[in-house]
């Protein structure tokens, strides 16, 4: 049973954890592009910005959250979303407005959102150098250690407290987002907007309000997805690379423009990932008498090696865009 | 004597043209008279490579509209081919069983991609789709992983007996021509997929697949020797210690102006054809362009794997040049968004423009790292001395930070304020 | 004081003119119908009255009041709807949801506006829970209808309502037009099936290369040969 355990452990928890974490953050990308239609690849460096500003503030009071029984970081995150959605605005209303308003084509904003890219790493490196930084200053990171009630299964389920919290938010921030975009009115008016911007505003939507809660939503979720990152492993400034490809990956198999789809394809991600790196070897080390006496079962039996964990979401994102660009949610036709 | 030239230049004085050569120009002499001749040469050469890269790029974002965001890895597949066709032969692996044990297991893959093929077309037998797929898809992951365990004994002996595979032992061109190709491949691959969707997929895809080939290249260490490169690289030409620096670096760099001066010729030529008029209308108005029956999705394909083959091409001969192959080397700053600023700058679509647009951002992206340093050490002395606020000590490694900075908001600004660049590209009106 | 007085209007895409000083005007109680060969500027008018293209010349007056190159969301505010010719329906979105966008502006409303809404269109009751996308093509009319009514507009713009539709349908959307009509809202629209829509005309407009050619009640035009000749198809 302890194989068993090992699974839950390295693919079960750590799937949920990346996917969820896909799951945050290709909310953001997918309200983007379906209200502003662009891609925006600055997403994954406001999540890195988002970390910094919950970092800076908890070794600025590393000491606040032990008052209130909870980790500072988590502590601090709700500021460091104001933060975020603040800067988010600001890059839109300094960058993207002025070359919207020019009427550029949607590729144009893409390339300029690079530039952010460029000019937030740059900024993030400067004040915080290239090395990581546990998120956790004077605290420790609680660690669950769940017994099994067998008595073959000699080793327990680990899972972390940021992971649980992670999980817990993730729910919670699927279920406020289900309710905003259902029973609000600003909700309903930035589905109407992605559905059809020009009838949004012959309709009397405001639609500059619309874009401007798009950002606060977006930048608050990176903020979130990004803090969480950090705790559960580290906070890395230049993660953002290696964030992108998953969290466009989701949003594109959820079909974009789709908030749930992007959700979904968030957890699809990060289980296909934690799949293909898992050595099913020790699965199948189990079960080898099974197997004719010949046969011998390789060490090392994973699909591909954990270096090579940023081929899966390029292979299902050429997946999906050759089967089915739509997305399996069916997104916008775009 | 005005009226003369006007008469020659029946579409005005080309102004802009003269003043940013002139900068150029000046700003070559400058680093001239600063760094010696022997660095400015090499700066040159890596700029005209640079140029090479560039002109690939126009062609893609110029000419086609088509946004590649993955430039660093078509420049290492460039760099890489010129690395395994240049250096010399390792008798520790060809003259070893290694080889043969190699080549065996690529027999076997072939095989393998047979059977899957195979398996892909059972429905022909009248198998049904659904049951088809299914055993497609199981065949590849069993082939998939029965080679890997074949491939893994196989590469750490070469690892651990030879160092890695070594070279071919040809001269340096053939492996630019060859690493064009191969990265024109990938082009077509990754085009293929794409170029029939929105813009903003094409970007995606070449981020991905970019990061990917370095993954690749950074840890098949009996390919490339992953982490450890591999040096010196052979060039072409005599190399500096036959010749000296500034005699062989000039050389080489006759050699890649000869290229440029082609590419550029090509390029022209083709810009005027009815190719070029075609893949214009194409990126211009779309639907119109459909509507007259022309096949968007092969010509774009077309002008993307162009670009990427001479993005290979610019790769090898840079790499070559810098006379070591090491996949950690290519980043995404230099080898894509310098190439970007050097085409969005210089103006896209513009051949003469996006060759001086390289020419200059390289130069100044040299020189820009003495003096971020510079102004670093300013600003800190500053602080210092009148706050007493202690400078952290990694201040070069913070100045690289600040060009990061510099780069994003020059394409930023660039963007808005002159979408066409310093020199636009030139539309004939047909009167 | 008219309603809505257009003079002379300029305008069009991008600096260039379309519109070379059209004239217009309609009253609480018109039914205006803009006919005109293709290219003649009538949805192009009508997208100028509402801000959706740059007007370069002349005046629009709202009850007196300028209204030139004013924001949409400001128009519909000041109690003007637009209908556009397609995509005029959110079709993600469900009927009811769909009514309720139109209602934006004033959400307090917005029940009461719903019952009415239904009461006159009682097909879209039943179907209120349905992503409007997958409606027939005269329901969808009657929830992009319907969503321009919600704000209680005092004038409605409608492009070719009627475009695309089987012959039962186009009748069963002028007679709706006009029942909106009675109960006192201002309608300007567009039209290509020319001869039908001038029937319930109280103004008719004959656009040609962005000038009025005409300007009568929908009856006279019908009657005058040279408008039938050259516009009505004989």
């Amino acid at each position: 049973m302890n194989e068993l355990v090992f699974f839950i452990n390295n693919v079960v928890i750590s799937g949920a954890v990346s996917g969820s974490i896909y799951a945050i953050g290709a909310i953001g990308v997918t309200l983007v592009f379906s209200i502003m239609r662009f891609a925006h690849f600055a997403h994954a460096d406001m999540m890195t910005f988002g970390a910094l500003m919950v970092f800076m503030f908890t070794a600025l009071f590393p000491g606040a959250g032990a008052a209130l029984g909870i980790p500072t970081p988590l502590l601090m995150l709700p500021i460091a979303m104001v933060i975020t959605a603040f800067l988010a605005i600001g890059i839109d209303k300094t960058f993207y407005k002025p070359l919207r308003e020019h009427g550029v084509k949607p590729i144009v904003i893409v390339i300029a959102s690079l530039g952010v890219t460029l000019m937030l790493q740059g900024l993030i490196r400067l004040f915080a150098g290239t090395s990581s930084r546990s998120m956790y200053i004077e605290e420790r990171k609680e660690i669950f250690r769940i017994d099994m009630p067998f008595d073959l299964a000699t080793r327990p389920i680990v899972i972390t407290e940021p992971q649980i919290t992670l999980i817990i938010f993730t729910i919670l921030a699927v279920i406020g987002l289900h309710l905003f975009l259902n029973r609000t009115r600003m909700g309903k008016a930035m589905r109407a907007m992605s559905d059809n911007p020009d009838l949004a505003r012959v309709s009397g939507i405001n639609t500059n309000k619309v874009v401007v809660v798009t950002w606060i939503l977006a930048g608050s979720l990176a903020a979130m997805a990004g803090t969480f990152l950090s705790m559960d492993v580290s906070l890395t400034p230049d993660m953002s690379f290696f964030l992108l490809l998953p969290i466009f990956a989701a949003a594109i198999v959820g079909g974009v423009g789709h908030p749930y789809g992007a959700i979904a394809g968030g957890f699809l991600v990060g289980y296909a990932e934690t799949l293909s790196v898992f050595n099913w070897s020790i699965l199948l080390r189990r079960v080898h008498h099974w197997f004719p006496e010949w046969m011998e079962i390789p060490r090392d039996l994973a699909l591909v090696g954990s270096e090579y964990k940023i081929v899966v979401p390029f292979f299902i994102l050429v997946a999906v865009l050759v089967w089915r660009p739509t997305g399996i949610f069916k997104g916008k036709v775009i | 004597m005005l009226a003369k030239l006007t008469e020659k230049f029946p579409e005005g004085l080309p102004v802009r043209e003269v003043i940013v050569a002139a900068l150029v120009f000046v700003a070559v002499l400058l680093v001239f008279a600063s760094q010696g001749s022997a660095y400015s040469v090499r700066m040159l050469v890596e700029a005209s490579c640079y140029a090479i890269i560039a002109l690939g790029l126009t062609i893609q974002w110029g000419y086609g509209g088509q946004f590649n965001a993955g430039v660093m890895g078509f420049v290492a597949l460039g760099g890489f081919c010129a690395m395994l066709f240049s250096m010399p032969v390792n008798p520790a692996f060809w003259g070893t069983e290694l080889a043969s044990d190699l080549g065996r297991v690529f027999l076997w893959a072939l095989v393998a991609l047979a059977i899957v093929i195979g398996a892909s077309q059972l429905h022909r037998l009248g198998v049904p789709k659904k049951l088809r797929t299914t055993l497609t898809i199981i065949l590849a992951l069993l082939s998939w992983l029965i080679l890997k365990s074949m491939f893994a004994p196989v590469t750490s002996a070469i690892e651990s007996q030879a160092g890695y595979i070594g070279g071919l032992g040809m001269p340096a061109w053939v492996g630019w021509l060859v690493g064009g190709l191969l990265a024109g491949m990938v082009g077509y691959f990754v085009g293929h997929v794409c170029l029939g969707l929105r813009s903003d997929y094409l970007a995606i895809a070449t981020l991905g697949i970019a990061e990917i080939i370095k993954a690749i290249l950074k840890n098949e260490d009996w390919l490339t020797r992953g982490t450890a490169t591999v040096s010196p690289l052979p060039w072409p030409t005599p190399g500096p210690g036959e010749l000296g620096f500034v005699m062989a670096r000039s050389i080489y760099l006759v050699i890649t102006a000869v290229m440029i001066v082609a590419i550029f010729y090509l390029l022209q030529k083709a810009y005027n054809a009815p190719w070029g008029r075609m893949i214009r209308s194409i990126r211009d108005n779309e639907i119109s362009a459909q509507a007259m029956g022309k096949d968007i999705n092969k010509r774009r394909l077309e002008v993307f794997v162009f670009g990427c083959v001479l993005i290979g091409i610019g790769g090898g001969a840079l790499t070559t040049f810098n006379g070591i192959f090491s996949p950690d080397n290519y980043l995404p700053l230099n080898h894509t968004f310098l190439v970007l600023v050097m085409v969005i700058l210089g103006g896209p679509g513009n051949n003469l423009g996006t060759i001086l647009g390289a020419l200059l951002v390289y130069i100044i992206w040299v020189m820009s790292e003495p003096l971020a340093l510079f102004l670093m050490q300013g600003g800190a002395d500053l602080m210092t001395n009148w706050l007493g606020w202690e400078a952290p000590d990694n201040l070069s490694s913070r100045a690289l930070q600040a060009r990061v900075f510099v780069i994003g908001l020059l394409i930023v600004l660039v963007l808005r304020y002159a979408p066409k660049g310093l020199m636009p590209e030139k539309i004939k009106h047909v009167t | 004081m008219s309603l809505l007085n257009a003079t002379q209007v300029e305008g069009g895409y991008g600096g260039m003119n379309i519109l070379k000083g059209v004239d217009m005007a309609i009253d609480k109680e018109d039914i205006g119908v803009i006919v005109g060969p293709n290219g003649a500027g009538k949805s192009t008018m009508l997208k100028a009255i509402f801000g959706l293209v740059e007007v370069n010349g002349g005046d629009i007056l709202l009850r007196d009041k300028s209204i030139k190159n004013s924001a949409p969301n400001k128009l519909v505010e000041l109690g003007m709807g637009f209908i556009p010719q397609e995509k005029n329906i959110f079709p993600s979105m469900t009927v009811e949801e769909n009514l309720e966008m139109g209602a934006y502006i004033k959400p307090h409303t917005t029940k009461t506006m719903l019952e009415r809404i239904y009461s006159f269109f009682p097909p879209l009751l039943e179907k209120r829970k349905q992503p409007a996308g997958e409606l027939s093509g005269g329901q969808r009319q009657m929830v992009a209808m319907g969503r321009a009514l919600m704000t209680e507009p005092t004038l409605l713009l409608l492009d070719e309502p009627t475009a695309g539709l089987s012959p039962l349908y186009m009748q069963e959307i002028f007679d709706r037009i006009v029942e909106i009509n009675k109960a006192g809202v201002g309608i300007l629209m567009v039209e290509q099936n020319a001869k039908q829509a001038l029937e319930i005309a109280t103004k008719g407009f004959v656009l040609a290369s962005g000038q009025n050619l005409y300007t009568d009640t929908g009856q006279n035009l019908l009657n005058d040969p040279e408008v039938a000749k050259s516009f009505l198809g004989g």
